[in-house]
């Protein structure tokens, strides 16, 4: 032991005097004045009495209580360095593209404190999906790290295996095989080309889930382009679909914007748009005429229109739209969902001969959504079978999952060397790959697409990777010895602007056109053909879509905008078809819905005790069942939830009805209006004889003769004349019933998801829901011409037709200038604003529900339980990663408070602050709700109606425009504009 | 000739000399509890513990726990608070208005009425406390000078009003009934002795005040008692049209009705005396009242439900009547809905109970007849429960837009504090059986000599 250096004081210390020991000892060295500050002289000296030490005991318990009662407090770490483009409190908006293989989107994240935490259209719409992209960004069921055998492993040795595995495949001369989803990335492409290069015998095969591939090879076929036209439903004056979902998922598309631009009564002008399908589609339900027809009924009616134009006779069902295309050759659009290129030919050979090529739809121009090909996947399949693959790389795909034929894939990865996955979830497929690349997600990810010809986004992170992943092109560099796809793709668009591109998300290039060869094959033709046998048909909802998000809550939630069920998928039925089998859907005590089951069949596969929902608008003989559900490897959301229709494909289905009931999870229960003026209809024709048609405000008989309900008012008056008054307008005639505006108002307001036990108690919190209203076959006129009574008038009107008219109504909180759920909140807790808006103040509300129940609308929202931070609520605001998503602009509700749309405030707070720093008044274009600024179809406007440039104001005096329940005199900021049918 | 005046059958059977009354009032308090009444007791503190653990689990994790949702948002809470409420009614009327009006039969059976009334509002007062989000904040409905800037309560909302009323009904029946208890306390703490029972002895010194009977105290006993009936006589009324105007100020088709007021003061009289008949049957077996409690009594009370349950019964129908004449569709389909809905059963039992069963009152034999009174008062209790909850379920679960409709189904956590409110109510009246004494002796030895049978039969 060395000897420490000592340091002394003084000399006492180094001499070691007891004097400096004892000093030591002694702390302090006066006597502290205990007694004199407790203002006892001498507390010291005596004894705590018995009452002192109670009373000390009683003052330290009820401090211990009180400072156990105050709040916890959260500490904010302030940044040491701040970012220099970050500050605290205010967003940053960036403009990417959003692809996952399923949808595209060109658009605009916000960003807070360096999060994302929402999505708003940049060049496209956004669909409900895209809106939910975000939540599916911190999903802590993501893959956290590459992995190999299903053991997490890391980026090096991966690379080094997998490398050393390719340079012995490529001298062996072995196949490589390349399996994606449709590759929209310019840049991508030119990389797999290069690995192509580096290790020869690389083939890319990609693949959609919802195979286009039969349209890309008619259109192959016929005009020599493997593309898909691009549609311009604007321009057409009538749009024939037969079955595809152009509205909802068919292509992927943003087509509402055109389809509701090409659909304004007050412009005068209204294309006629029909629909023959099976199954009730998004698409269908906004349809002015729908025909229903069995899927093998298709193809036999197009040869029948093809004939009709060619001058043959028409079927009865289409003689009119036949007659109505006839005469608007060259401004129609003919589409169809088949994915037989056969019937695609035919297709394309009825819009060559209505020459609508080149005028509503473009092959010159194409879009590259959809590329996948599914002669090249069955090859691939064959081969890997057959031994050929040495290496199988995917890229956002699944298909042990989206496959009909799964097995014999699955069987094949067995026989292929290397299989490497690359992918945001350790899904079904990736559970069969020996290596699994976490990939990043595209908010984590640089990127490109050419959606269209000539047509570039730029995709570009918003957030560093949240895990250890990377995103698939980092990771093919990698095995090709090279590093950061950042630098390559800057490179690769030298061509351009780069910085100016990244900031505006998206430009377009002349890159010419292409040159599609003129109509050139044979016209197939089919007979028209009566089955007597179930038809199965798959179809996809605008919540789940192909199911690669299906582990998001928010999706898992929204409602299908038809069926109004979510958390599940099932079997639609027609009501005819049902009763003929002696299957039934009911209510039970609480009013949630059950249903009977049945046994399926269809190509082989069986599945068991699968639920039937009646469903108004399927064909009669005909099923349906949507695809994206059934995931077995998709997360804790996601997992176990309905079947997966993939696997059925279509085509004749065998049904067996079994014991049992099923619980579905539905938030509404009855889909008629009941004869009442709700939703506000006319026609086209007589709107154009009068626009107020159809719009009659209510009347009250009073002693003075018949009145309006403001005209017998009690109320006084808010002055709304001065400031703003924020008015917000609802064109039904527009919506389409997408729920883009559902996921966007979840999202901007942190509203919390419930979970299917929580929705069948009718207690889904949504703040703005899309009630949807099929039509009755009874009717008032008709009970009266009939002389049925009230009771049995009131009965029938509760089914809905076989074939039914279809409204699509939001309904958010209407904020009331008259507010039933202000007079009666005894906290005051619901109060008005000057500003015409209804607040909730959620520290007050203590709770009685009163509100909610004095509601007209139905659109107050109760916290039941504590949704957040609750274990039995195991969703996005359970969970550490999930939570990111919350907007810090909006407070996360406590149980026990009712809580409700509030125009979203924070974002009109916003509007007006920024306005206030510029020094200029509020720019109404500005001024947002979360709802306005995602809906397509621009159906919802909001703005401030004292400022008389805006469109509010004109809407607020359009002729259409009607208050909800006009005659309770509430007088709602929200006002509605009449629904207009293009129909006789 | 000589005429004698028609004499009036006695109030009290049995030829009871003022000592027997004072020894048949003092005897349950003074004795032991038999078995019939710790079988009722215990029963009625195992249900009154099983709402306690169902409102304590409420509490714990939210109104999530009943039935509930978005649509209906008010049910079995609300039903048991205005059905509590209007048990309490008959107590006051009882006291007050029969007082007012020198009714004398009231006397053997106002003090159990009002304790009646006191337990009922008690249960009521429960509800909307626990029906709220966050009853921690309770306190908030109060208007009390804060600190959190210029919060005040909305006089608007027709919950504060209840607020208001309930206090103020609930003090002045306390007051009521305790100013009543007075001379009777002093009864039972002179009876009991120093020696043998200092603790009860004391208790009951405390409780009467230091009541001595002196001609002053009488006095001012009478007229605190007839200033009291004065006050809580427009109570009577007020009470439950400001219950009814939770329902009548809205906006709700089957809520927004002005015929509520008169409707449920009419109603809560009815559930009122159908209680006070459901208890007394019961207590004047167990605790041996048969010479207070005569079915004279119950005749009278008989007449009261016949009569308030035909008023009843008129207003259904006038509702129903109105909700046609209105010509307004959706007051015309939520009356429908009613009668031919979903709950069709639940008005079928309230049109039953109600306005059906007590009709059979107009028989003398019915009206004179214990068990059958006994049978009908139930009846009563129930259709009265089934009034407000074809109401409230009724009217909410569907209104305007069908989009929303919806159903209601309690879960074990609502039933579980209706009947712990059950069990409460009876665990506090069973509790005062033994310790209060039930019938008003003072006041009932006043009519011991109005009757001239005793007289005469002595002759």
């Amino acid at each position: 032991m060395t000897k420490a250096k000592k340091y002394w004081k003084g000399l006492a210390e180094l001499n070691n005097d007891p004097i400096v020991e004892k000093l030591r000892q002694n702390e302090f060295v006066e006597e502290i004045p205990v007694d004199e500050f407790l203002g006892d002289k001498d507390i010291s000296a005596t004894s705590t009495s018995r009452r002192d030490f109670l009373k000390f005991l009683g003052f330290t318990t009820a401090a211990a209580t009180l400072a156990a009662c105050e709040t916890p407090v959260n500490k904010a770490i302030p940044y040491v360095i701040k970012p220099e483009e970050v500050t605290p409190g205010v967003a940053n908006y960036y403009a990417t593209t959003m692809y996952d293989g399923h949808d595209f989107g060109s658009i605009l994240v916000k960003t807070r404190e360096g999060r994302p935490i929402k999505i708003e259209s940049n060049k496209t719409a956004t669909n409900a999906r895209i809106q939910a992209s975000v939540l599916s960004l911190y999903d802590s069921g993501r893959l956290q790290n590459p992995t190999k055998n299903g053991t997490d492993s890391d980026w090096e040795t991966m690379d080094a295996e997998i490398t050393a595995e390719l340079n012995k495949i490529s001298a062996n001369g072995g196949n490589i095989a390349i399996l994606t989803s449709t590759v929209l990335s310019p840049s991508t492409k030119s990389l797999i080309a290069d690995f192509s290069s580096k290790y020869g015998n690389v083939k890319h095969v990609q693949m959609d889930a919802v195979s286009y591939s039969g349209m890309l090879d008619a259109n192959k076929a016929s005009f020599g382009v493997r593309a898909l036209p691009t549609y311009s439903f604007d321009k057409a004056n009538v749009i024939v679909s037969f079955g595809a979902d152009f509205l909802g998922n068919w292509l992927n598309a943003d087509y509402a914007t055109a389809y509701a631009a090409g659909r304004n009564p007050n412009s005068g002008k209204m294309s006629k748009h029909y629909q023959i399908e099976t199954s009730l589609s998004l698409t269908g339900s906004n349809a002015d005429e729908r025909v229903q027809i069995k899927p093998s009924e298709q193809a036999g009616l197009l040869s029948n229109l093809y004939n009709a134009l060619n001058g043959g006779s028409a079927d009865s069902r289409i003689a009119k739209l036949a007659n109505d295309l006839a005469n608007n050759a060259g401004n129609s659009i003919v589409v169809c969902n088949s994915n037989n290129a056969e019937v695609q030919t035919l297709v394309n050979a009825i819009n060559n001969k209505l020459g609508n090529y080149e005028n509503t739809m473009s092959l010159s121009k194409p879009s590259y959504l959809k590329q996948g090909n599914d002669t090249d996947v069955a090859t691939l399949i064959k081969d890997m079978n057959a031994g050929k693959i040495s290496a199988l790389f995917t890229h956002n795909v699944n298909p042990s999952y989206s496959l009909q034929n799964v097995a014999e894939y699955n069987s094949g990865i067995k026989k292929v060397g290397l299989t490497v996955a690359t992918s945001l979830y350790n899904d079904e497929s990736a559970e069969n790959m020996t290596y699994v690349c976490a990939d990043n997600h595209y908010l984590e990810s640089w990127g490109d697409a050419m959606p269209a010809h000539g047509e570039y986004t730029l995709m570009q992170p918003t957030i560093s990777p949240l895990f250890n992943g990377r995103q698939f092109q980092e990771s093919m560099m990698a095995w090709m010895g090279k590093s950061d796809y950042h630098t390559y793709l800057q490179n690769y668009y030298s061509f351009t602007d780069w910085n100016q591109s990244v900031h505006d998300g998206y430009f377009t290039s002349n890159d010419g056109k292409v040159n599609p060869a003129s109509f050139a094959a044979t016209v197939p033709s089919f007979a028209l053909s009566k089955s007597e046998r179930i038809e199965f048909e798959m179809t996809e909802k605008i919540s789940m879509g192909d199911g690669s998000q299906s582990n998001n809550p928010w999706l898992q939630e929204l409602p299908d905008p038809l069926s109004r069920a979510s958390w599940d998928n099932y079997l639609t039925m027609s009501a005819a078809t049902a009763r003929e089998l002696g299957i039934t859907n009911w209510n039970i005590s609480n009013g949630a819905l059950n249903g009977n089951m049945v046994d399926i069949t269809v190509n082989g596969t069986t599945y068991n005790d699968v639920p039937v929902m009646i469903q108004p608008g399927q064909a009669v003989g005909t099923i349906a069942m949507a695809v994206g559900y059934g995931r077995t490897a998709a997360g804790k959301c996601g997992n176990d939830i309905g079947f997966n229709a993939f696997t059925l494909g279509n085509g004749d289905a065998t049904l067996k009805v079994v014991g049992g009931e099923y619980e579905f999870a539905a938030v509404q229960l009855h889909h008629t209006m009941m004869g009442r003026e709700i939703v506000k209809e006319t026609t086209l024709a007589d709107f154009i004889v009068d626009p107020s048609s159809g719009n009659k405000e209510t009347l009250y008989a009073t002693h003075d003769g018949k009145k309006k309900g403001s005209e017998v008012t009690l109320w006084d008056e808010f002055d709304h004349s001065t400031g703003h008054f924020w008015n917000m307008s609802i064109d039904l005639t527009s919506c389409i019933g997408c729920a883009a505006c559902v996921v966007s108002c979840h999202a901007e307001n942190n509203v919390p998801v419930v979970g299917k036990e929580e929705i069948r108690k009718s207690r889904d919190m949504h703040w703005l829901r899309i009630d949807r209203y099929f039509s009755s076959d009874m009717t008032r006129e008709l009970s009266e011409a009939e002389k049925v009574s009230a009771i049995d008038m009131y009965a029938k009107m509760e089914d809905p037709s076989g074939n039914p008219e279809t409204v699509y109504q939001p309904v958010m909180c209407q904020h009331c200038n008259h507010a039933p759920c202000e007079t009666v909140c005894p906290v005051a807790a619901t109060s008005h604003s000057a500003e015409g808006q209804n607040h909730m103040a959620y520290n007050r509300c203590v709770g009685t529900r009163y509100c909610a129940n004095n509601c007209p609308y139905k659109v107050r929202r109760f916290n039941w339980f504590q949704y957040s931070e609750n274990d039995k609520f195991d969703f996005n605001m359970n969970d550490d990663y999930g939570k990111m998503v919350l907007n810090p602009d909006v407070v996360v509700r406590s149980r026990g408070v009712i809580e409700k749309c509030s125009m979203c405030l924070q974002k009109i707070q916003e509007t007006k602050l920024d306005a206030k720093k510029t020094g200029r008044t509020v720019r109404d274009e500005d001024a947002q709700t979360a709802c306005s600024s995602v809906c397509p179809t621009n159906a919802i406007v909001f703005g401030d109606s004292n400022d008389s440039s805006h469109e509010i104001s004109d809407l607020k005096n359009d002729p259409r425009k009607y208050d909800l329940l006009d005659h309770l005199n509430v007088a709602p900021s929200v006002f509605y504009q009449t629904k207009i049918r293009n129909k006789a | 000739m000589q005429k004698e005046s028609e004499i009036r059958d006695p109030l009290i059977l049995g030829n009871k000399s003022y000592h027997d009354i004072t020894r048949d009032i003092a005897r349950p308090v003074e004795g032991k509890a038999n078995k019939y009444w710790w079988i009722l007791f215990s029963l009625s503190l195992v249900l009154f513990l099983w709402g306690v653990l169902s409102m304590a689990y409420t509490i714990g994790t939210g109104i999530g726990a009943w039935g509930l949702n978005k649509t209906v948002n008010w049910a079995w809470d609300i039903t048991n608070f205005v059905w509590w409420i209007g048990i309490g009614h008959a107590g006051t009327l009882i006291s007050a208005v029969l007082l007012l009006f020198r009714q004398k039969w009231r006397m053997s059976i106002n003090r159990s009425a009002e304790a009646m009334t006191i337990f009922g509002v008690l249960q009521a007062s429960l509800f909307p406390i626990i029906h709220m989000g966050r009853p921690w904040l309770a306190y908030y409905v109060f208007p009390i000078p804060n600190q959190f800037g210029s919060l005040w309560v909305n006089f608007n909302s027709p919950l504060l009003w209840d607020v208001f009323a309930i206090s103020t009904y609930f003090s002045v029946s306390l007051v009521f009934w305790y100013i009543g208890l007075i001379p009777d306390f002093a009864m039972l703490r002179d009876r009991f002795s120093e020696k043998v029972s200092p603790m009860k002895k004391k208790l009951y010194a405390f409780l009467s005040f230091g009541w001595s009977g002196k001609a002053k105290h009488w006095q001012r006993f009478e007229e605190v008692s007839l200033v009291l009936a004065g006050l809580a006589t427009p109570l009577v009324f007020s009470v439950h049209s400001i219950v009814s105007m939770d329902f009548a100020t809205s906006v709700i088709p089957g809520w927004h009705t002005t015929i509520f007021p008169p409707y449920f003061v009419l109603g809560a009289l009815f559930s009122g005396f159908a209680m006070v008949e459901t208890l007394l049957i019961i207590m004047r077996k167990v605790v041996n009242l048969e010479s207070y409690i005569t079915i004279k009594h119950i005749e009278y009370m008989n007449i009261i439900i016949l009569l308030t349950g035909s008023l009843v019964g008129t207003a259904y129908i006038t509702e129903l009547f109105m909700s046609w004449y209105s010509g307004v569709e959706f007051e015309q389909y939520a009356f429908l809905n009613r009668a031919t809905g979903p709950y069709w059963w639940a008005y079928a039992i309230m049109m039953t109970c109600n306005v059906l069963t007590p009709q059979l009152y107009w028989f003398s034999s019915i009206r004179k007849s214990f068990v059958a009174t006994f049978i009908l008062s139930i009846f009563v209790n129930i259709g009265m429960w089934f009034e407000r909850f074809v109401i409230i379920v009724t009217s909410l679960h569907r209104d305007f837009l069908p989009s929303s409709w919806s159903m209601f189904s309690p879960s074990f956590i609502d039933i579980g504090i209706y009947l712990g409110t059950i069990g409460f109510f009876f665990t506090l009246f069973l509790l005062y059986a033994r310790t209060f004494p039930v019938i008003a002796q003072a006041e009932l030895k006043t009519i011991v000599k109005s009757s001239g049978s005793e007289y005469k039969n002595k002759k």
